[in-house]
């Protein structure tokens, strides 16, 4: 076992690491969007619109992400969408995170009580501020750890992205272990840097988490 | 090239069964681990608790693909012997379903009740009749819906052993792709083929969750 020979590619580490970070983003921020579209088209009174939301949501959650990121890289060129690896990667991952958090956003929707809206309207506020000040702060509160974690296994599930060559940090790793024949010490080295990539993110988020959501629980 | 025939229909239903080798392997080994580790993390001994937690922590914050390479290259360096690609992929599994359901059984054990422990220690029961007879019965039920979504996890996750060159189905569908230049088919039915395997599963979980929500 020898570590030395991977120590002159720190900067590619870095980079990769760099990109794994942008895609991750990108992935959630899209992902975020189309859950929150989702969310509200599944609480709307648009039966065919729900229904094709429900197929989203099942088709993307019941395969796996790898065929999913090959369908959008191998596939859709032959409809004329020929996109490059990080893009494709990209989009697959963004849709794939957006099934879930289109459930996680419903749930945290469904988990503030009726009875508590009904309330807000008794007192006569509007639509907007019944939703701005009763809905949305306990429904994120609820929906919060979900979409922490689902995050964090965004970040793990874009190594998937290196089968199609985009150079993200697993798809580096792949680079080091053909220049240095290193297999095992660049694996083990990858497999640090996402468990402080993901422990970092865990942490920030608990910090987040504790400052956002301070208010009591019960009376 | 040649065009997309029967037979790779056929290759890629056969390759189905590896698919299935791999679950039921790391259910097979994945499953008793777990159990360790959510009672290792409900115990009286701080120690076991704190190792115990830190070890699923550690598996869960790295990337099945990085446990995959990590046991592949790792395993034959440590104990000086090549072992079979099947041999690395089922530790590496494994490990990847312990930490993930003993976490989601830890939460079933948890939720139940203090005082049902108490209670079975009234009755003068052991600890082990306690868990046996009193605990587990009401966790399994709690835990239920979360385990046989996780089985889908699971089954999604198989595809990433064809990386290592595992024909599994994701494997299978590779190479009949570019066998035949035909990756709409293929990728489609690859892709019907995990869908018609795990939706039953997502649907029976969600029953499931209806049905056994009952009073805790």
């Amino acid at each position: 076992m020898n570590f030395l020979p991977l120590w002159r590619y720190q900067n590619q580490l870095i980079d990769g690491a760099i990109v794994t970070l942008e895609l991750t983003v990108i992935a959630a921020l899209a992902g975020l969007l189309i859950g929150i579209a989702g969310a509200v088209a599944l609480k709307g009174r648009i039966t065919p619109l729900r229904w094709l939301v429900r197929g989203y949501i099942e088709l993307f959650r019941n395969t796996p992400s790898l065929i999913q990121i090959f369908i959008v890289f191998f596939v859709l060129p032959s409809f004329g969408l020929k996109l490059p690896a990080f893009e494709a990667a990209a989009v697959a991952l963004s849709l794939y995170f957006g099934a879930y958090s289109v459930e996680i956003i419903r749930a945290g929707l469904d988990s503030v009580p009726k009875n508590q809206i009904e309330a807000g309207q008794c007192l006569g506020l509007s639509g907007w501020q019944v939703f701005r000040h009763i809905l949305l702060p306990p429904a994120l509160r609820n929906a919060y750890p979900a979409v922490t974690s689902q995050f964090v296994l965004l970040l793990l599930g874009t190594s998937l992205a290196s089968q199609v060559a985009a150079d993200e940090l697993f798809h580096v790793a792949g680079f080091i272990e053909s220049r240095t024949y290193r297999s095992f010490e660049v694996y083990a080295v990858i497999c640090v840097v996402y468990f402080a990539m993901a422990m970092s993110f865990k942490a920030l988020f608990a910090i987040i988490g504790l400052a956002a959501f301070r208010w009591p629980r019960r009376r | 090239m040649r065009s997309f025939t029967l037979i790779d229909f056929v290759s890629l239903f056969a390759a189905l069964r590896w698919t299935v080798a791999l679950v039921v392997l790391a259910l097979a080994f994945g499953a008793p681990l777990a159990l360790a580790l959510a009672t290792g993390r409900i115990s009286r001994f701080a120690g076991l608790r704190w190792t115990m937690a830190a070890c699923i922590q550690v598996i869960q914050s790295v990337p099945l693909l990085g446990l995959l390479f990590f046991f592949y290259f790792g395993m034959p360096m440590f104990l000086g012997i090549q072992v079979p690609a099947l041999v690395a992929v089922t530790v590496a599994y494994t490990l990847y379903t312990a930490a993930f359901l003993g976490e989601i059984w830890r939460g079933g054990l948890e939720a139940v009740k203090q005082a049902q422990w108490e209670a079975g220690a009234c009755l003068g029961l052991s600890a082990w009749q306690q868990f046996r007879h009193i605990i587990a019965p009401q966790a399994l039920r709690l835990s239920l819906p979360p385990t046989v979504g996780f089985l889908v996890q699971l089954i999604k996750g198989t595809s990433l052993a064809s990386i290592l060159g595992f024909v599994e189905l994701a494997r299978a569908g590779q190479v009949v792709s570019a066998a035949t230049f035909q990756p709409l088919l293929t990728y489609a039915l690859v892709a019907a083929i995990y869908f018609a395997l795990c939706l039953p599963l997502t649907l029976w979980s969600r029953s499931l969750e209806a049905r056994l929500d009952g009073p805790r």
